[in-house]
């Protein structure tokens, strides 16, 4: 039997016991159908809202990216500047911030769009770095080529280094998007019904904890396994 | 023809070209020789503007290279490069790798592309790689591949930038029989190289190139043979031993 039979068979046997487990337990609690309802609408939720955060973070991160290997030293250091912020202020701190001025400033909007944008914001300030360096990750002789061939600078973009630059920096991408997933669950802090914060709401209510804990770590684990598995088999398929 | 006039190009306080006159007319095939560090492949950089240029002037069938209102990826277009690096495409097939710019940059079909890719990698040796990452190939293969690329886009000139010193000693005989062939065919060459046998075998003419400067030029039976100048004979007796 191969390794990897073996740790599959392994994940199999501990995923049927939890979900086992987690059956006989609901059965048994206070827990009612509604209550898994709400649990499902969180998880709902969870993936709408980085789903969106993923796609215009990265998106920013690609544009922001290509403008670090493309401005000039002074565009670089404004743009740098805010980035730096954005990576090195706890995701917590921007969210009760960012929700803050909103309030002081009396903008109606959705503890959603708060929790996306800042999310966002967040995701891009990581994705440009990935992207940077995979622009850069391009030898400058290979893109030479590509010119004296007669593409335009687009065109080297286009063909030559994204194809290229993709290749080496997709796993830092993909661990990105994993980090935003379970970074969304801090959106709960500002009032957004996603996966944690109707748990939290259920066990004030129901007082199942360990429960209802385990649950949400198991749904993180069944969003985020599928990406990390479909990213090892889209990883070995671009593989030169 | 490919004109350079009075062409002067400096990295910072670095004047690498120092005032280049040099004319190379259709047909003709002109090797340029000389140290490490003399400028020669700054020079061929600057012909198809990879590298901009400060003073001077440089021609390409009486176009001015770095003219601002130049559309520099029109022009080159007329002009194939092939490096001291082979830089395949690594994530493109041999094939793609050759038919790739006759498709975006000319607009050609799939059909005809592929057609004049396999034309010219069938004239370079390589048609049972077709299908073949460039990974896989040897060096010279993969210069070989590089050649085969810049003749896909059917250009008039062709510049060489010491494609054979970045290979093992086997290998560069088969890149230099193709660019035998390439010679015999009337293509305009400008080969930047270390190969001063080769350099006067195929060559009209053999520029020197000593800091910056042509210390000598003319035809090989001249500067190679023959040579005038101190600093040509000082370099021939070091390169050939």
């Amino acid at each position: 039997m191969s390794n990897k039979m073996i740790k599959y068979s392994i994940y199999t046997l501990i995923f049927t016991y939890i979900v086992y487990q987690i059956i006989v337990s609901v059965s048994a609690s206070s827990l009612t159908y509604y209550d898994l309802v709400f649990l499902l609408e969180g998880l709902e939720r969870t993936i709408y809202i980085s789903a969106v955060s993923i796609f215009f973070g990265t998106i920013f991160g690609v544009v922001f990216g290509w403008m670090k290997v493309s401005l000039g030293t002074f565009g670089n250091l404004i743009l740098s500047g805010f980035l730096d912020i954005l990576r090195s202020v706890p995701l917590i701190i921007q969210l009760i911030l960012f929700y803050s001025f909103m309030g002081i400033l009396e903008i109606d909007i959705s503890v959603f769009w708060v929790g996306a944008i800042i999310l966002s914001a967040y995701t891009a300030a990581f994705v440009t770095e990935v992207v940077r360096a995979g622009i850069e990750s391009v030898p400058q002789t290979t893109r030479r080529a590509a010119r004296s061939l007669g593409m335009t600078y687009w065109q080297d973009y286009r063909y030559i280094v994204f194809p290229l630059g993709l290749r080496a920096v997709f796993p830092a991408w993909i661990s990105i998007v994993l980090s935003v997933i379970k970074d969304s669950a801090l959106v709960s802090v500002i009032g957004y019904l996603e996966l944690l914060k109707t748990t939290e709401e259920l066990i004030s209510k129901t007082q199942e904890a360990l429960l209802l804990l385990l649950g949400i770590g198991l749904f993180y684990f069944i969003i985020s396994y599928p990406i990390s598995l479909y990213a090892v088999y889209l990883e070995r398929k671009l593989k030169i | 023809m490919i004109e350079l006039k009075k062409v002067h190009k400096s990295f910072g306080d670095l004047e690498v070209l120092k005032g280049i006159d040099l004319t190379v007319k259709k047909g003709e095939v002109l090797s340029v020789i000389g140290g490490s560090g003399s400028g020669k492949s700054t020079m061929l950089y600057c012909i198809n503007a990879i590298e901009r240029i400060q003073k001077g002037e440089v021609l390409v069938d009486g176009i001015s290279v770095h003219d601002k209102s130049t559309n520099i990826n029109t022009l080159r277009q007329k002009i194939g490069m092939v490096f001291q690096q082979w830089n395949s495409f690594p994530h493109l097939t041999v094939l793609e790798n050759a038919s790739l710019s006759p498709q975006i940059v000319l607009g050609k079909s799939k059909e005809q592309a592929e057609k004049i890719a396999k034309e010219q990698l069938d004239h370079v040796g390589l048609a049972d790689k077709f299908n073949v990452y460039p990974g896989k190939l040897s060096g010279g293969q993969q210069q070989r591949l590089a050649i085969a690329r810049a003749l896909a886009m059917e250009p008039e000139y062709m510049l060489f930038d010491e494609i054979t010193s970045a290979l093992d000693p086997e290998l560069v005989g088969e890149v230099l029989d193709t660019l035998r062939l390439l010679r015999k065919e009337g293509m305009t060459m400008i080969c930047v190289t270390h190969e001063i046998s080769f350099a006067r075998e195929v060559s009209d003419n053999v520029a020197f190139f000593h800091k910056g400067i042509i210390e000598e030029f003319g035809p090989p039976s001249q500067v190679i043979s023959n040579p005038t100048s101190e600093k040509t004979k000082q370099f021939l007796s070091k390169v050939l031993q």
